[in-house]
């Protein structure tokens, strides 16, 4: 009954830890990949205010006008690039629709996408649903988990249509400098393709700034640049995502977007006019606070013999379990049902995540410090 | 320095080795600056926030709001001073608007609060008027909420 490429998609390995935490008490998490801040007050404030003022309709298709224009406005003051609020830039529900719109609206069927892992793991599924095929990218911590051209140059076929980066990085906290990034562009221009850039961590970079991959020379047009307001201002429930890229992509992006999703809705679209007009400061102290949770984890775990570079940006650390002898799957489930650590194994986000795990410090310092002290205990030696 | 105040500001039992690998700033330089804001009266105290409405201790607190003559040369400061002395009055601040200095009272009860400002406080000279407001309930004091704590309602795993 079921479509075969739907079939072909294993349930999200994610599913299953999930089900085993759901009943059980006292869990400390690490395994949440959102903020535990609440959104700010100031923008809950701005959407119950337009509640009052019967904002209760749809928007157009390309989401409202001064929200569009206030993110044209942020991306031109944070990488100094310009795009059109009229046809270069298109609200989405949360960069999820962004990048399942962003796959169809450029993939034909038989095509290849190039995925760099470990990663988030909508990215290969997108790619499917829209009758590509990924190829995986496997990186890892000899070059502190960023993708280098040769990688990707391995990989290109006749068929490859495009890219897909995602620095700062969701699992590995990896995040890749501007002469990083340039050269990849230079395989991205000889080879034609098109990257599709999930910045959503953007503001989340803790180690000079963020590059984004559309500013760089000539890569505008090429890239699809996706961003969200979810992580970097506490407003994962909202579903505000928005691309930006070149007014044919865009236009197609938005005809899969008019007939399936219309719009974003329209409560979230005016608080999230409120986050960007006025939200900046509470965002910076909420980074300046997940860089001193960074700090406490990542020391954490190298005193308990786990290796873990220092993630740059996001709020994921990435240690390897390789020295316990476990595989992720095992470590992660012993680790809960043991200690009611609950964290992620690093295979659900790819082939090359095996050995790792994922523990999201986007948690208060005491439930760092309690998990750090039950994997103390977890690792023990036993006996 | 400043950072280091910051983190101390909203809790101030972090200690000085987590204070270290959050700055990056070594230990024992934590501890020097540490000392130095407590020595310069930067940092002025460690205190603790208590909802003694929660222990069931019945404690009365009211806003004092003074009218007050200045004196030639002292302005405010003088009779500012002396009313701080009371071991009752927790706070003294110099306020814009129709009054000038405003306290913050603590007593027993009522009664106690109301015959401290009787007889202690409206009979000092230059003091003009004095107007009594008691608090009925205390919603957020020193940046923290007091009614029930917001939490983030997540899910114990995502993506």
């Amino acid at each position: 009954m079921i479509a075969k490429r739907v079939q072909r998609i294993p349930s999200s390995g994610i599913r299953k830890f999930f089900e085993m935490v759901i009943g059980m008490e006292d869990v400390v998490s690490l395994g949440v990949g959102e903020p535990d801040f609440v959104t700010p007050w100031p923008i809950r404030e701005a959407c119950i205010y337009s509640l009052e003022k019967g904002y209760t309709s749809y928007t157009s298709n390309w989401g409202l006008q001064e929200l569009r224009d206030e993110i044209s406005r942020c991306i031109a003051s944070d990488y100094g690039i310009t795009y059109s609020p009229e046809d270069q830039i298109l609200v989405t529900t949360g960069v999820s629709e962004a990048i399942d719109l962003a796959m169809r609206a450029i993939i034909n069927p038989g095509d290849d996408v190039i995925v760099v892992e470990p990663c988030y793991v909508s990215y290969s599924p997108c790619v499917i649903f829209a009758g590509g095929k990924p190829v995986p990218v496997a990186t890892d911590p000899s070059t502190h988990f960023k993708v280098t051209p040769e990688q990707i140059e391995d990989k290109i076929t006749g068929k490859t249509k495009a890219v897909v980066l995602n620095y700062p990085n969701n699992p590995t906290g990896a995040i890749m400098k501007k002469k990083d990034l340039e050269a990849v562009a230079d395989v991205v221009v000889e080879r034609d393709l098109i990257v599709i850039s999930d910045d959503v961590y953007d503001k989340l970079t803790y180690d000079g700034e963020h590059t984004c991959f559309a500013s760089l020379n000539g890569m505008q047009d090429r890239t699809i640049l996706l961003n969200g307001l979810s992580k970097s201002y506490a407003m994962t429930g909202w579903r505000i995502g928005y691309a930006a890229s070149a007014p044919e992509i865009i236009d197609a992006m938005l005809k899969i977007h008019q007939y399936t999703m219309l719009c974003a809705p329209i409560t979230a679209q005016m608080a999230a006019i409120e986050a960007l007009r006025n939200g900046r400061e509470e965002m910076l102290a909420m980074v300046k606070e997940y860089d001193r949770r960074r700090k406490l984890i990542v020391k954490g775990f190298n005193a308990l013999g786990l290796d873990c570079l220092e993630p740059k940006g996001a709020f994921y650390a990435f240690p390897s379990i390789k020295g316990t002898g476990m595989s992720s799957d095992e470590f992660a489930e012993k680790l809960l049902k043991e200690q009611k650590v609950a964290v992620v194994p690093g295979n659900v986000f790819g082939a090359c995540g095996e050995g790792f795990i994922r523990c999201s410090y986007a948690t208060s310092r005491d439930a760092i410090k309690e998990a750090l002290e039950r994997m103390e205990v977890f690792l023990a030696p036993k006996g | 320095m400043k950072e280091i105040l910051e983190i101390m500001e909203n809790d101030a039992r972090v200690s000085v080795d987590e204070i270290a690998t959050m700055t990056g700033i070594p230990e024992s330089q934590v501890k020097k600056s540490i000392k130095e804001a407590e020595e310069k009266g930067i940092i002025r105290k460690y205190k603790t926030v208590i909802d003694w409405d929660k222990v069931g201790e019945e404690y009365v607190y009211a806003i004092v709001e003074l009218k007050v003559l200045p004196e030639r040369g002292a302005g405010y400061d003088a009779i500012a001073e002396r009313v701080a002395k009371f071991p009752e009055v927790i706070s003294v601040r110099l306020v814009s608007g129709d009054h000038d200095l405003s306290l913050l009272v603590k007593g027993r009860t009522m009664k106690d609060v109301a015959f401290f400002v009787a007889e202690k406080i409206a009979p000092l000279e230059r003091i003009q008027g004095t107007i009594t407001h008691f608090i009925l309930k205390t919603y957020k004091q020193d940046g923290d909420i007091f009614y029930e704590k917001e939490e983030s309602k997540r899910l114990a795993i995502t993506p």
